[in-house]
């Protein structure tokens, strides 16, 4: 019974401290020049994928390597203010894919990897990019 | 023998698996790491035991995918080995086949069924959206052993199973891992999964039995979890048991996926405390 008991207590401290976690992703991207310095390697990743690379050719990447730097801090948390379009108006008539939106996924773990970003800080990330599938999929 | 066959059937998998490898096949595999799971004991595409809403093969809207199985378990009294070929097209439509032998070691002999299964995706999705992924699918079974089935009061040497899986992966779960759960209700007639034939002298109607598995992915290639399926009891000579196993998913790539697990079968046929080692490789194209 002790046993069962406290280990229960280390799952609920397990819990408590991950869910602590939670609030510094921002930290945990290494603020505006982590996440600055990630999306650029993200770029980077996207620019030698052929596989979506034709969505980018008209592309200014510097301006999307801005925007996205700034969507991204500001999703994240961070004292950033993105002032761009909505993810609906940027992908319409795009015709983005399930396959071409799991392979940018792809570009930005591999991004992610390379800046040896802790998994659960990658976890938390995609979980929040995930939520616009249904506003970049298909539009 | 069964370690032989084992034995040659993951030598054709890493044969399969170099050489696809070495080519530079382009495959379909727009689909996430991992997120076509596995290939359960019956050839549907799932965990170890339960199959899953998810289709096999990384293909995904629009692509075609194939995967090559093979499933190794070793018990007290049995072996159970089994080799699979599973189709997908569209992340929706799943066609697969399997061969499944039981060696029964203090019986002596073997028992024998192939399985020929569809599942189609009618909803959801397994990583985005609120929606969990939502299948039906089928298992059309036939045991070309009858004679031991028959005599321990099977009514038939074939049966179908039908059932509906729901499947929801959290990117972000508990200890901020990624979490995948898989519920499935299934109508069945199978004793153990059909290789004891189907429907009995205790009962010869369809049972609905429930299957889950729970897993996470301490990182992007490596899934722990659990699994557990109800059985029916439809033979009065032994009492059937619910099955349970506890798994390490290992995927590398998307070509290749493998998995152990330590099963606890209860007892079989009558022989108690059958529990032991269960792996199985995955090759996908």
């Amino acid at each position: 019974m002790k046993f069962l008991q406290m280990t229960l207590m280390s799952f609920v401290l397990l819990l408590a401290s991950a869910g602590a976690h939670a609030s510094s992703l921002y930290q945990e991207l290494g603020e505006k020049q982590g996440i600055d310095d990630l999306m650029a390697t993200f770029v980077l990743e996207i620019a030698e994928d052929e596989r979506v690379i034709e969505h980018f050719e008209n592309a200014d990447i510097d301006r999307f390597h801005r925007m996205i730097s700034l969507h991204v801090c500001e999703l994240v948390g961070g004292p950033c203010t993105y002032d761009g379009a909505n993810m609906i108006e940027v992908h319409t008539g795009m015709g983005i894919t399930r396959t071409e939106f799991n392979a940018i996924v792809e570009n930005l773990i591999n991004a992610m990897e390379q800046h040896e970003i802790p998994v659960s800080a990658q976890n938390q990330l995609l979980d929040i990019l995930a939520d616009f599938h249904g506003e970049i999929v298909g539009r | 023998m069964m370690i032989n066959a084992f034995a040659k059937q993951v030598g054709i998998g890493l044969i399969v698996g170099i050489s696809l490898a070495c080519q530079t096949v382009y495959a379909d595999d727009g689909k996430l790491l991992a997120t076509g799971a596995v290939t359960s004991i019956e050839g549907s595409g799932g965990g170890g035991i339960v199959p899953w809403a998810t289709t096999a093969s990384y293909a995904e809207e629009g692509e075609w995918g194939v995967t090559v199985n093979a499933n190794f378990a070793d018990v007290e009294d049995f072996q159970l080995g089994v080799q699979s070929l599973n189709f997908t097209y569209d992340n929706r439509v799943e066609v697969s086949f399997a061969q499944q032998r039981l060696g029964l070691n203090t019986i002596g002999g073997d028992l024998k069924q192939d399985i020929f299964g569809v599942k189609v995706r009618l909803a959801g999705d397994l990583v985005y959206g609120d929606m969990p992924q939502l299948s039906v699918g089928l298992q059309h079974k036939r045991n070309q052993t009858y004679g031991l089935p028959a005599a321990v009061g099977a009514q038939d040497d074939s049966g179908t199973d039908f059932y509906f899986s729901a499947a929801k992966a959290w990117l972000a779960g508990p200890l901020e891992r990624t979490w995948v759960a898989n519920y499935t209700l299934r109508a069945t007639k199978a004793n153990q999964l059909g290789l004891l034939g189907f429907g009995g002298d205790k009962n010869d109607s369809y049972d609905y039995v429930s299957e889950a598995s729970l897993g996470m992915f301490v990182n992007r290639h490596w899934l722990v979890g659990v699994e557990y399926r109800q059985k029916p009891d439809n033979l009065s000579f032994a009492k059937e048991y619910d099955w349970r196993d506890v798994f390490v998913g290992w995927f590398p790539t998307k070509s290749v996926a493998l998995v152990v697990a330590y099963v606890d079968l209860k007892s079989i046929a009558g022989l108690p405390d059958q529990t032991g080692a269960y792996a199985s490789l995955q090759v996908s194209f």
